[in-house]
């Protein structure tokens, strides 16, 4: 498994993106490719920032599919483990807020009782910015 | 969902009835002058409007135009929709704003039933299939004013789906037709709003506020089934009376309170759809028609050019008409949809299924709420024609315009006057002079917000007269603030009903109503001797006399053309300083004539 990360991490920098399977194959390997890595990156915000976390992602994804084991066939599936509970209804009263001081101490920067952030959304630097590191 | 811009764009204008020029897709003619391609009279649901293009081309090619709406309205409730804290529409920054709202660790929803009310009431307004079973998920996406990065809406299965919307377009040669249009409604559900984002290019800083983060929204989705920016307008306006009646929603979209995305695509009758974009920044219902017809005349003018239409988001930039492209939108958005994990599934019951001996704080019944829905905007207007016995276009103008209908029923309460004769009046004069002043502050809003009147063009004109007061209510500019009270019409139109005054007399006296001087009808009638003539003898005398000056237009009368006497009423009238009965002095000179 070494050699093969190891052949692909040379393949990168010369953006080779491909991988040898067009997705996180589901029943098989269980390989992530490198634009899969780059997609989670981009919306979870994680940072794979070495391959043993994307082994380790590939373990996870392994280890989840043995559900599939199970025969499900006409069975409906629960929406979450809390389905059977009554969900509770508040009465429309105003309870709480009025706390600006308290919550504007967790902002690194204030401006007039208001959080301050950067314009916009920063873009991730592209995968030929970043410090090519090998994807498997 | 890119940053709601708070930049302080100027206040739209309320639609009244669809009179648009230019730009409608029920009138417009088609440029080169061949044969419209316009649907002209009646129209029915069935058929859609078509366009051509600017340019004329050899064998021009019919478009059709499809509009999908996205409508945001902001649940009118005290708190929000999972947090205890207040909805309010300005506070001081992050101050309505608990620690749920922040997204502190920790922090769990807890659902408010008001919202949910608020949300099965929209739903059977709108001809809704209410779901018994409804879920909330997850969809994730990053920006500064989601603290959670995450909102909580209800992809899935939303709490009501499948419903109608229906609107009347006006047609016809004078626009006095009403045509009925609906729209099906996809589905409506409820979700959180985000904070808002201030942004402060000079430092390259945006500043968050919160308060806003959380509030209940009802998202209503309407299938693509209207063809052109008139008619989502005049559904969108239907839309907002009907949560206006409701409760359920200001719906105020100066404020904020209803905001609408449209998904706009052109393509050929016949052919598939085409690519579709997003137009968003939309917040007054004048702007959202123009942008729509803008885009589709964009995209027309795009693909006849050979270009294509890219699926992208758009903003309306109000100043230039037009529609830009929004950069910032990094590509096709993930948003990884989960079941929120902190939620069992709403459960809604309905009189067969209402649990025995249940909390009912802790049950909602469809059934009993259906039976306390107000009286809708359609109703009304059916009630309005039955008992007034006005036209239909009349209902809807009395509807159109925030406080009018209030103001109108005020007058006929107080006044002996036939209820036609108050109707003519409230819409004819009363609406004129509101139109004519250009008012241009609400009184609500305080001094510092005004209406596009200020800066708009004369080429727009004809557009501005189609539409009224600004885009707020300003039923307490009709009620307190307006120069001409309900009472005091009511009272003008006493003394028109007694006799008492002539018609012309009582335009006059209305317009001294609305100096503001502070008198009353009566006043201004006994201080400028507007009373009818009752002396008959005199008014005989004074035919008679004029009668003597003018043997010329009597000799005419004698030779047998009946339109003289109009010159000689026209004379009596002028003497008697529009005292006298008009009627009465055209009985009196042919009594005399024929002596």
């Amino acid at each position: 498994m070494w050699s093969r990360l190891v052949w692909l991490g040379l393949r990168a920098p010369l953006g080779g993106r491909q991988g040898f399977t067009s997705k996180a194959d589901p029943q098989g390997s269980g390989r992530i490719t490198a634009q899969v890595i780059e997609h989670l990156e981009r919306l979870a915000l994680v940072d794979f920032g070495s391959c043993e976390a994307v082994a380790r992602l590939e373990k996870a994804i392994a280890f989840a599919d043995r559900l599939r084991a199970v025969d499900t066939d006409g069975v409906e599936p629960m929406e979450s483990v809390l389905e059977d509970r009554c969900l509770y209804l508040r009465s429309d009263n105003v309870v709480e807020g009025n706390c600006a001081d308290e919550l504007l101490q967790n902002s690194h920067r204030v401006v007039e009782e208001y959080f301050v952030a950067p314009p916009g959304n920063i873009s991730l630097p592209k995968l030929d910015e970043q410090e090519p590191f090998p994807h498997s | 969902m890119a940053a709601p811009m708070l930049r302080w764009v100027g206040r739209g204008r309320l639609w009244t009835f669809a009179r648009v020029d230019g730009g409608s897709c029920h009138r417009r003619e088609a440029p080169t002058g061949s044969t419209s391609n316009w649907i002209r009279g009646q129209s029915s649901v069935a058929q859609q409007p078509l366009y051509t293009t600017q340019k004329p081309r050899k064998g021009e090619h019919k478009w059709a135009a499809v509009v999908g709406l996205e409508i945001h309205a902001q649940i009118s409730s005290n708190s929000k929709l999972f947090s205890g804290s207040q909805v309010r529409f300005s506070a001081p920054p992050n101050s309505l704003v608990s620690f749920f709202d922040a997204s502190l660790p920790g922090t769990l929803p807890v659902l408010n039933r008001r919202c949910v009310e608020a949300a099965v009431m929209t739903g059977l307004a709108l001809n809704c299939h209410i779901n018994k079973k409804s879920l909330f998920d997850r969809k994730h996406y990053f920006y500064a004013d989601l603290p959670a990065g995450y909102q909580i809406t209800q992809q899935r299965l939303p709490i009501a789906v499948n419903g109608s919307l229906t609107y009347g377009v006006c047609a016809g040669k004078k626009q006095s037709q009403v045509i009925p249009k609906t729209v099906r409604i996809k589905q409506i559900q409820l979700e959180q709003d985000s904070g808002k984002s201030l942004h402060d290019d000079l430092r390259s800083q945006t500043l968050i506020d919160l308060n806003r983060a959380g509030v209940g929204l009802l998202e209503v989705v309407l299938e693509p089934d209207l063809s052109c920016g008139e008619e989502a307008a005049t559904a969108v306006r239907e839309l907002q009376l009907i949560l206006q009646a409701l409760g359920t929603s200001q719906a105020n979209m100066a404020e904020g309170q209803l905001r609408v995305d449209a998904n706009i695509s052109v393509h050929h009758p016949g052919e598939p759809l085409g690519v579709r974009t997003e137009v968003k920044n939309l917040n007054s219902i004048r702007f959202l028609a123009k942008a729509i017809d803008y885009e589709i005349q964009r995209q027309i003018n795009e693909l006849e050019n050979g270009g294509e239409i890219l699926n992208e988001t758009r903003s309306f930039h109000y100043q230039l008409g037009c529609t830009m492209s929004m950069r910032d939108k990094e590509g096709k958005q993930d948003y990884r949809f989960m079941p929120e994990p902190n939620l069992p599934p709403l459960v809604l019951y309905d009189a067969t299924s209402l649990p025995a001996g249940a909390d009912p704080q802790q049950v909602i019944n469809i059934d009993q709420i259906r039976e306390t829905l107000p009286e809708l905007p359609s109703v009304t207007r059916e009630r309005l024609v039955q008992q007034y016995g006005m036209l239909l276009e009349h209902s809807f103008t009395l509807l159109n315009e925030v406080g009018l209908l209030e103001f109108f029923q005020n007058v006929i309460k107080e006044t002996r006057a036939e209820p036609k004769k108050v109707t003519s009046w409230v819409l004819n004069t009363f609406l004129g002079y509101l139109k004519q002043q250009n008012l241009a502050v609400s009184e609500r809003c305080g001094s510092d917000v005004y209406t596009e009147e200020s800066k708009c063009s004369d080429s727009e004109q004809p557009f501005m007269d189609a539409l009224t007061v600004c885009d707020v209510n300003v039923f307490s500019l009709l009620g307190a603030a307006s120069p001409v009270t309900p009472s005091a019409l009511a009272e003008l139109l006493d003394l028109l009903d007694s006799r008492t005054i002539s018609s012309a007399a009582a335009k006059e006296v209305f317009e001294e109503l609305w100096k503001r001087e502070g008198k009353t009808p009566g006043q201004i009638v006994s201080e400028k001797q507007l009373e009818l003539m009752e002396d008959r003898g005199a008014l005989e005398q004074l035919c008679h006399s004029m009668m003597e000056a003018h043997p010329q237009v009597v000799m005419d009368l004698k030779k047998g053309n009946p339109r003289a006497i109009n010159k000689l009423i026209g004379l009596v009238r002028k003497a008697t300083q529009s005292r006298a009965d008009p009627a009465m002095i055209k009985e009196i000179l042919e009594k005399k004539l024929s002596s």
